[in-house]
């Protein structure tokens, strides 16, 4: 809600129950949000235990047994290449996952900085938010080609070209929720008692936007998964020696008649762990709290 | 501004957008009855010079719309094209040449020998067998508009086949005006006096290219071979339809949208295989070779032992198979020449095609002195010609023991890097993959990727004045023997020097509705002769 | 208000501009070089060092900038590198695919998504509601191409109904226009379907919860009544919230879906403008990427005080 003041209800701030009892309150009252933590949990056991999960070298190439459809020696079939399928897609939750989490966590903290500051010091605040304008006009493939071109591809660069493109709509919300917080009486009140700004910023204002900054996070955590995808389809994406859900999917598309094995397992996984990180997302919103994180 | 007005005026903007749109757009209004071709190339159509690049796709429109003096015919003779009659001299010094009655250029203007001359010479500064054949050349001159004659310094027995030459660079023949252009410029004015016309209100790159058949051509009487004989197009109009995502082409041309699809991944045969009204056919005799080339400027690989080791432990088997997905669209090529061409052979071509000998490759890095230097393999995930090559290359090398990284990138960056001469750590590179099709490496002449002339070499750079040396000795041959044995002398040579590895021979299949007929088979994708029912 | 859109106007130059500086200086920096791309495959350093002469890439940065700025000012955004047409001609050619998608894509998603989302807050905590949800999600985590393939496979090679790929122009019909656009339309609606959803649910439960509506129930208003009255007007915050985010999505799932169907459009000028570094087409389309992005922006902000008028602008 660029330049705009959203005349909002007066928040309870001071009401703070001990967090994790909302959690668990929370889990009670949603038993989907429940799903999704246990689905990613197991997701992220898979990507730790990838090694001791019945897999071989994801990166090993047989030609001569290319394209062999799911058996009981190649769960999931095999690619173009005869690499194995299964072992693809089990360490494929690793890079799917580091880049997911990467990018949430990266873009959340720079999103915040950002973010708090522009929302306190008017002065930077136009500035701030143009400049967040023309980051968000630039295509990401645009930023991930020439960061590849510039270095080499990696996972690395896929977050930082990811990364960069989530980091405005982050600033957005925080901007928008520092904004409304600003006019709340107590937070007037400890200015006038001459506060320090950190100090303001510390104990009133952050404990209101730790909430939907999860939430956020929890979205940008998916939405990456998806986009790092996209970029494979360009070729833009994380080198294709390393397998992640995404590269899989986006070179094997065109055979998606003929094999479509190769579509389908990554594609499961990703959906499956895409929809759990919402899930919990949408548990933690209504958990934390249903009013300022509903205005995402 | 009131508040009413606001979304109504947002409302207008858009529809302008669109209107605008609309009008800028071209409109594809066509006469009823009309036979269009609609044919889906191997890539888009950017660059409409033919001679500034090597781009298949612009060879390919080269021949919808220019015309050759001479071309190669499918028993590898050279045929006179727009030429009616020549003679060669005695000393073999001046060639003579006349043209046929009626070539025409799209504006309206007869071919005269100027502009043949003009058109030869510009090919010649930017071709590297037209450039070896200006070494020789004393003269072009026209005697009058229609006859003009070549005097050469000293014999090139090769002047014909030079001026036949089937893929890049093609000595098209334009108009005068516009031949004069520098060779490293793009030409911006498609005109030919070739079969088809270039329809440039109607291009949209990246998407779209249009040909009308040129109504004013007359073709020859012989039956078509290759680029020889008769250019009888048989169609109103040729639109190129690039489809960049193979999956959608296969649909479209099962769903009839399009008619023909030039190039097409053989792994997705079985889906057109199901539909009878389409067919799938190699019409390529040729195919294409892939290649591993080395950079000789940095070790390991110049090292001449370590390029040794990969001929031992490199099966043209996998490679075949991670190209073209099975014997039926590929074959091993032990052979620098291309297979099925009359120089190819298998002379000194052990190493490559023995049994695979890891420990030989073995004993050959030790020998070598390797010290785990860093071997940097540049990708291009976006070809995956080259990239499935890499991937297996990497493989092999890891499987040796060796220090690899494998670099992936675009197809831009790779053949960005690849021209830098610097240190692996700074940028440099070790081995990049590529492929060529089979008309461009049929002889020592064409061959560029074997020449060991240092700097100005190919990508890589080798230094051996000894191949140079017995690739000069094989232009001085004058018959098919002795021709035969000097390129046998020069693969010898290449078997043991390994300026690059072989890597297959694929041929990609074409696909096409089964309402056509008469596409000729060739190297190179050629439109006239084609029917549509 | 007129002001404050003067301001945002000119703040609006001053973004392209800098846009324009940083995708330039990130192009610079970027080691591909079209002439290598020109060349093709057989040619030689010495063929690469001339093309890249004749192509002015040999002048120092600023110098080259400086020419843009320079052509720019006269209304010149440059000639591609590759084709030798303008590149004004280039994109002029390409807006009218990217923008009946856009339209399309927003007309389907908004009739998909706002009764879906004024369902599942009517239903709220239902199994109705996190059916709905969970549906939408789905929206999110499956990749666009998947999906288009999916489509692709059923409506147009098994079913026949509609084409596979291709785009016409308004000139041959609307319904030929029409046909082939749903497909494409539908394919990069999901992702929109999926947050239009969110997001109308979301606003559709807070404004339940206001005095308001708790005042027109007491009334006796039937809660049809209650949620279709205030449905519409609530639904279009969302609504417009999406289409200024939507510009930044529509990008990168424009390149994929205009990929995938053959449209040419913009998003498909811009990848391969990038993966054959065509300089001055991608300088061109970020500068209109940067525009359209940041006046659509505009737009959005002030059609909230339309909707809402609650909300002042500052």
């Amino acid at each position: 809600m660029n330049a705009t003041t959203v005349v909002a209800p007066p928040i309870a701030a001071k009401s703070v129950s001990p967090t994790w009892r909302r959690f668990r309150d929370a889990f009670r009252r949603h038993p989907t949000a429940l799903i999704g933590g246990v689905i990613l949990i197991l997701m992220a056991a898979i990507a730790v235990l990838a090694p001791w999960m019945g897999t071989i070298d994801p990166q090993a190439v047989f030609p001569a047994r290319r394209l062999k459809p799911p058996s009981a020696e190649f769960w999931f079939g095999t690619d173009m290449l005869g690499r194995d399928v299964y072992s693809r897609v089990v360490y494929g939750a690793r890079v799917s996952l580091i880049v997911g989490l990467a990018v949430a966590a990266l873009s959340t903290l720079l999103g915040l900085a950002i973010g708090l500051v522009t929302g306190y010091v008017r002065r930077l605040d136009a500035v701030v938010m143009r400049v967040m304008d023309g980051l968000m006009s630039i295509p990401s493939v645009l930023l991930a080609i020439a960061l590849m071109a510039l270095t080499k591809a990696s996972i690395g660069n896929v977050i930082i070209a990811i990364t960069l493109a989530e980091v405005p709509r982050v600033v957005r919300l925080i901007r928008s929720l520092v904004l409304i917080l600003r006019e709340q009486p107590y937070v007037e009140a400890a200015i006038a008692a001459g506060t320090t700004l950190p100090r303001i910023l510390v104990r009133h204002v952050l404990p209101n936007i730790v909430a939907p900054l999860l939430v956020q996070g929890t979205y940008v955590c998916g939405s990456a998964m998806i986009t790092e995808a996209i970029l494979s389809f360009i070729g833009a994406g994380t080198p294709p020696n390393i397998p992640s859900w995404g590269n899989i999917m986006a070179e094997g598309r065109s055979l998606i008649q003929i094999a479509g094995y190769l579509i389908l397992y990554p594609g499961i996984c990703l959906s499956l762990t895409v929809l759990a990180v919402n899930l919990l997302g949408d548990g933690m919103r209504d958990a934390l709290d249903p009013r300022l994180a509903r205005r995402m | 501004m009131t508040r009413r007005a606001f979304p109504l005026r947002f409302m207008a903007a858009a529809m302008c957008a669109v209107t605008l749109g609309v009008v800028a757009g071209t409109p594809s209004a066509m006469a009823q009855g009309q036979k269009v071709l609609k044919f889906i190339p191997q890539a888009d159509l950017r660059i409409i010079d033919p001679i500034t690049t090597t781009a298949y796709i612009t060879r390919n429109h080269g021949y919808m719309i220019y015309d050759t003096l001479f071309a190669t015919d499918a028993k590898f003779q050279v045929q006179p094209q727009m030429v009616d009659k020549f003679e060669i001299s005695k000393d073999r010094l001046t060639y003579t040449f006349t043209l046929r009655d009626g070539l025409k250029f799209h504006d309206g203007t007869p071919v005269r020998s100027a502009d043949c001359i003009a058109s030869v010479e510009r090919w010649s500064k930017r071709d590297a067998l037209g450039q070896k054949m200006a070494e020789s050349t004393e003269a072009w001159t026209a005697v009058n508009d229609k006859t003009f004659t070549l005097k050469l310094k000293k014999p090139f027995p090769l002047a014909l086949e030079a001026l036949a030459k089937p893929s890049s660079n093609v000595p098209f023949i334009m108009p005068e005006r516009i031949a004069k252009t520098d060779p490293s410029t793009n030409i911006t004015e498609p005109i030919g006096s070739g079969p088809f016309k270039f329809v440039k209100a109607e291009w949209v790159p990246g998407s779209k290219v249009v040909y009308v058949k040129n109504t004013d051509y007359v073709p020859r009487k012989e039956p078509p071979s290759w680029a020889a004989g008769g250019k009888v197009v048989k169609v109103d109009r040729v639109e190129w339809i690039y489809i960049p995502d193979s999956a959608t082409a296969a649909a479209a041309l099962n769903a009839g949208e399009v008619d023909w699809w030039e190039q097409m991944p053989p792994d997705l045969i079985p889906v057109l295989a199901k539909n009878k009204d389409v067919k799938v056919e190699n019409i390529d005799p040729l195919g294409s070779m892939g290649l591993l080339r080395f950079n000789f400027m940095y070790p390991p690989f110049n090292n001449q032992k370590m390029r040794q080791a990969v001929l031992y432990a490199l099966d043209q088997n996998d490679y075949v198979l991670g190209i073209a997905g099975s014997q039926k669209n590929g074959h091993p090529c032990y052979s620098f020449f291309t297979c099925g061409t009359p120089l190819s052979s298998e002379v000194g071509a052990e190493p490559l095609k023995g049994k695979r000998d890891f420990e030989k490759a073995k004993q050959l890095i030790k020998e070598a002195g390797y010290k785990g230097e860093k071997i940097v393999i540049i990708d291009a995930t976006d070809q995956p010609i080259v990239h499935s090559q890499s991937l297996l290359t990497a493989e092999m090398l890891r499987k040796l023991g060796l220090n690899v990284d494998l670099q992936a990138g675009d197809w831009g960056t790779l053949i960005t890097r690849r021209s830098s001469k610097e240190p692996i750590d700074k940028g440099g590179w070790s081995i990049f993959h590529t492929w060529l099709v089979g008309p461009d490496v049929t002889s020592p002449a064409l061959n560029f990727a074997i020449r060991g002339s240092g700097q100005k070499a190919w990508f890589g750079w080798p230094d051996d004045p000894k191949i140079e040396e017995l690739r000069d000795a094989w232009f001085a041959a004058t018959d098919a023997a002795a021709s035969k044995k000097a390129a046998e002398a020069v693969q010898m040579r290449a078997f043991d020097f390994v300026p690059y590895v072989p890597t297959a021979q694929f041929i990609l299949p074409t696909a096409y509705r089964t309402n056509l007929s008469g596409l000729i088979i060739a190297p190179i994708t050629l439109m006239w002769n084609v029917e549509k029912k | 208000m007129i002001g404050y859109i003067v301001r945002r106007l000119f703040s609006t130059v001053i973004v392209m501009a800098v846009v324009a500086f940083v995708v330039f200086s990130l192009l610079y920096l970027t080691p591909g070089d079209p002439a290598a791309i020109i060349a093709g495959d057989i040619a030689t350093d010495e063929d690469i060092r001339r093309i890249h002469a004749r192509l002015g890439l040999d002048d120092p940065f600023l110098v080259q900038f400086g020419r843009w700025v320079w052509s720019l000012a006269h209304g010149d955004l440059g000639t591609s590198i590759f084709t030798n047409l303008p590149v004004t001609q280039l994109i002029g050619q390409r807006i009218e695919p990217t923008v009946s998608l856009t339209l399309c894509t927003l007309v389907v998603s908004i009739l998909v998504a706002v009764p879906l989302g004024v369902t599942a807050a009517a239903k709220a905590g239902g199994w109705l509601d996190r059916g709905v949800m969970a549906f939408s999600v789905l929206g999110f985590s499956v990749p666009v191409f998947v999906f288009a393939y999916i489509l692709i496979l059923t409506f147009s090679v098994e079913l026949d109904w509609l084409p596979v790929q291709g785009y016409r122009t308004f000139h041959d019909g609307v319904w030929q226009w029409l046909r082939h656009l749903i497909l494409p339309s539908v394919a990069l609606g999901t992702v929109y379907v999926a947050l239009i959803t969110r997001m109308t649910r979301a606003s559709m439960l807070d404004v339940l919860a206001q005095d308001y509506v708790r005042t027109a129930e007491a009334k006796g208003l039937a809660p049809e009544q209650v949620l279709i009255g205030h449905a519409l007007k609530n639904a279009a915050i969302p609504v417009v919230t999406i289409i200024g985010v939507g510009v930044a999505l529509l990008i990168s799932g424009a390149i994929v879906t205009e990929t995938v169907f053959a449209l040419p459009g913009i998003g498909r000028l811009t990848v391969d403008a990038i993966l054959r570094r065509d300089y001055p087409i991608i300088q061109g389309v970020t500068l209109i990427f940067s525009a359209v992005y940041v006046l659509v922006n505009l737009a959005v902000d002030l059609s909230y005080v339309l909707f809402d008028p609650r909300i002042r602008l500052t």
